[in-house]
């Protein structure tokens, strides 16, 4: 089982240097744990106590998973996800 | 140093005055690995608000993968204060997320002049650097 996950530069360094890694899982929760597993760090990038990390946006196909159900979007072979760190800011 | 075409300067200017008292936001692409800012790309502040931005989600995966088809990097990130002045604040620095970028900053606090500032923000660090305007010779300050 194959889903591609595209990583974003500032990322890289978790998974030595590859833009593009391939995992497996039912949910984008399974997928994050099973690469986890072999890039060491990446997980807490992406998720903290409540979920997917704020700042950072996680897309399936061509969706934002905030509205697919965040790390409970089932995911499968042949999909595509994304992760693309939010760019934002402020005056404060 | 960012070297920065007249009309790309006088562009993001533009952006942050219509935009303002919202914050403005945007991205400069130029070709991957050559420090070139070339296509101006203003995006949409999600949050419409004159002390916060954030590109919109679905407009970022647009044009990420736009720039990716074209081997294009992100060289410039643009963003307006509409207060307070031309540098990085803590969320600026926070959420710098573009290590290879050149951070632009612009304050739209003086009606009649406006400041453009830009910087590397790279691992929480800011460093300041010259804006060369390269019809104008560099710029002042």
């Amino acid at each position: 089982m194959a889903i591609e996950v595209r990583i974003p530069t500032i990322l890289r360094n978790y998974t030595d240097g590859a833009k593009s890694v391939e995992g497996s899982g039912d949910t984008l929760a399974g997928l994050i744990a099973d690469l986890d597993a072999r890039y060491d760090g990446l997980r807490e990038r992406l998720v903290d106590d409540s979920g997917l990390r704020r700042f950072v946006n996680v897309y399936l196909n061509d969706e934002d998973v905030r509205f697919l159900g965040g790390l409970d979007a089932p995911v499968k072979d042949g999909d595509t996800v994304t992760v693309l760190p939010a760019v934002a800011g402020g005056a404060l | 140093m960012l070297t920065l075409p007249g009309a790309l300067r006088a562009a993001v200017i533009a952006h942050a005055r219509a935009d303002h008292p919202d914050e403005a936001c945007g991205v400069i692409a130029g070709p991957a690995g050559s420090d070139r800012p070339e296509r101006f790309i203003p995006m949409t502040n999600a949050e419409r608000s004159p002390t916060f931005y954030r590109f919109d989600s679905m407009e970022q995966l647009r044009v990420w993968r736009e720039m990716d088809e074209r081997d294009e990097e992100p060289v410039v990130i643009y963003h307006s204060h509409t207060a307070t002045e031309a540098y990085p604040s803590r969320t600026d620095i926070a959420y710098a997320s573009e290590p290879g970028a050149h951070y632009v900053l612009v304050s739209t606090r003086d009606p009649d002049q406006a400041e453009v500032r830009s910087f590397r923000i790279v691992d929480g660090t800011v460093t300041e650097e010259e804006v060369c305007v390269p019809e104008d010779g560099p710029v002042p300050e």
